[in-house]
């Protein structure tokens, strides 16, 4: 059987070899990622609804575990509805320029330290250019749909990415000059040796920056005026649905798995394990990564089920008065501690 | 013709096409998505260039970030398409001017002898792990770094100055001070009366 299969296999060209693995690659990688936002999605209502005292959803499958595959179902027999007056053209690319980004960016995650799609050197630059890029999305998505809450939402969601937007910047700086290096692995690599060798430590202004400016970057809980859901009904995405609206959902719920993953490796040591040096548990291995994401994934649920909806000159307020400063002279700190080789992390 | 010849040809075929759409298209956020068009294909042009951390900055800062402000600014005003027809032959002068000039150079530059078949040299292609990045900083913090924070200074100057433009001081704003705010004590705002109830 596997010579059968081996036999044809060595037949087939060898660009084309390269080019089926790459796609059986990038599958291995999409089709877990997709079922974990469907889970994901399942994990936030019963963690929110346990926080708040209420079981969550229960009622379809085993202890409800079937519900996301009923709304997946129920999403795609939806009619998508364009609406009179909307550009037809920009309203169906609007949820595609939000997925694709989202997506897109997985290409150069490492999962450990040789499972890697594309190996890149400028690999940092390059996932800040895609979540940079997946705004337009909920832009064009705003202002297509011909609505004024929707163009109110997207409106507020470009003002508030791009203020947070230059705090992230800042903050991937300084993991850069930290690691010296624009690669993914390698920036993992750099932390190797236990959980106080992880950058989180010495970058631990820039690591809590980053990820409350992911938290606003994906739109999410308390960053959520862009859907304010009190004030303009549901934001960009009101006049969207079926699978149009459910794409703009897949795209919110793999950003937030990516920032989860990008947080873990760039903060928190990736695939190495926190008790490195002990037999056994001190292996690095994908498991310890999909911990941290897990646990960064939880702490977006948590957020959304603790705090209230910030107002819109606070969010502006903190992203530019309290956040960027802070990232600045942090990464003054951290180049004083890289050139005069601060013990323990950088010698 | 070569795979990379094929994409160098496909790509520069949207670039020129986005370019021109660009001015063409009558309505003026159809404008502003074809430059964004136009960068990402320029950006791709450069990635075959091996420039990838030019590429990538291009797309971060152009596509990113300025164009996202240029579509705010761009849907807000909601300019009508009769107006924008009006305008063109009025300012179509300034606009011959621009790109006559604009040509002129590009004329000079190319009939230089830097760049004359012989004489340029191709470039050598290097292998995946060479990193452009550090080659052009290193290039940036010492030979050029006269230039670099000549550039810098300039925008700084900028950003001041678009900031003076705008800034005003409004009186009556209702703002309220956060430091403020989180030192409230109970005591400040309610005040408990003891009082007999009331009867009707």
């Amino acid at each position: 059987m596997i010579d059968a299969f081996l036999s044809v296999w060595n037949i087939v060209p060898e660009s084309l070899q390269w080019l089926i693995l790459t796609m059986l690659k990038i599958v291995a990688i999409v089709a877990p990622l997709m079922l974990s936002v469907a889970y994901l999605t399942f994990a936030e209502r019963k963690i929110i609804g346990y926080i708040q005292v209420r079981t969550g959803p229960n009622r379809v499958g085993p202890k409800g575990w079937l519900q996301p595959i009923a709304d997946a179902v129920k999403l795609i027999f939806k009619e998508i509805v364009i609406p009179n007056g909307a550009n037809k053209f920009l309203f169906i690319i609007g949820p595609i320029l939000a997925i694709a980004p989202a997506l897109a960016a997985w290409a150069v995650i490492p999962f450990n330290e040789y499972w890697i799609l594309a190996d890149v050197n400028a690999g940092l630059l390059y996932v800040l250019a895609l979540t940079s890029v997946g705004v337009y999305g909920v832009i064009i998505a705003g202002w297509a749909s011909n609505s004024q809450y929707a163009f109110l939402g997207a409106m507020r969601t470009a003002a508030q990415i791009i203020s947070y937007e230059i705090a992230m910047g800042f903050a991937l700086v300084g993991v850069l000059v930290a690691s010296g290096s624009l690669n993914l692995r390698e920036i993992v690599l750099a932390q190797e040796g236990g959980v106080l060798h992880w950058f989180w430590l010495p970058l631990f202004p820039l690591f809590v920056i980053y990820f409350i400016s992911g938290v606003a970057e994906t739109n999410r809980a308390p960053f959520d005026v862009s859907e304010g859901e009190s004030e303009i009904v549901a934001g960009f995405h009101v006049e969207y649905s079926g699978m149009a609206f459910a794409i703009f959902f897949l795209a919110e719920y793999a950003n937030m798995i990516l920032i989860a993953a990008l947080t873990a490796i760039m903060f928190c040591g990736g695939w190495l394990s926190p008790f490195s040096g002990v037999p056994v548990i001190g292996e690095p291995s994908l498991f310890w990564l999909l911990a941290k994401i897990s646990f960064f994934l939880f702490l977006f649920l948590w957020f959304r089920a603790t705090f209230p909806r910030y107002r819109y000159d606070q969010i502006m307020r903190l992203g530019w008065k309290v956040f960027i400063p802070i990232t600045i002279v942090w990464i003054l700190v951290v180049g004083l501690a890289v050139v005069y080789q601060l013990p323990w992390w950088f010698d | 013709m070569s795979l990379e010849q094929i994409i160098f040809y496909l790509f520069s075929t949207i670039l020129i096409f986005s370019s021109l759409m660009v001015i063409i298209s009558r309505n003026p956020i159809f404008s502003a998505l074809f430059l964004i068009l136009s960068f990402v294909t320029c950006s791709c042009l450069w990635m075959l260039a091996e420039a990838e951390f030019l590429a990538i900055t291009l797309v971060l800062v152009y596509v990113g970030a300025v164009m996202v402000l240029f579509m705010f600014v761009v849907m807000m005003l909601n300019i009508q398409e009769s107006v924008s027809k009006e305008k063109f032959i009025k300012y179509l002068p300034v606009g011959l001017l621009v790109s006559v000039s604009i040509f002129v150079e590009m004329w000079l530059v190319l009939k230089s002898k830097n760049l004359v078949n012989e004489v340029a040299v191709s470039p050598i292609r290097h292998d995946a792990n060479y990193s452009n990045t550090k080659e052009l900083g290193e290039v940036l913090y010492t030979q050029y770094m006269f230039q670099f924070e000549l550039a810098s200074v300039i925008l700084l100057v900028a950003i001041i100055s678009a900031i003076a433009l705008t800034l005003r001081k409004r009186k009556n704003v209702k703002f309220q001070d956060p430091v403020k705010q989180i030192h409230v004590k109970k005591a400040d705002r309610v005040r408990v009366v003891a009082m007999k109830s009331e009867k009707l």
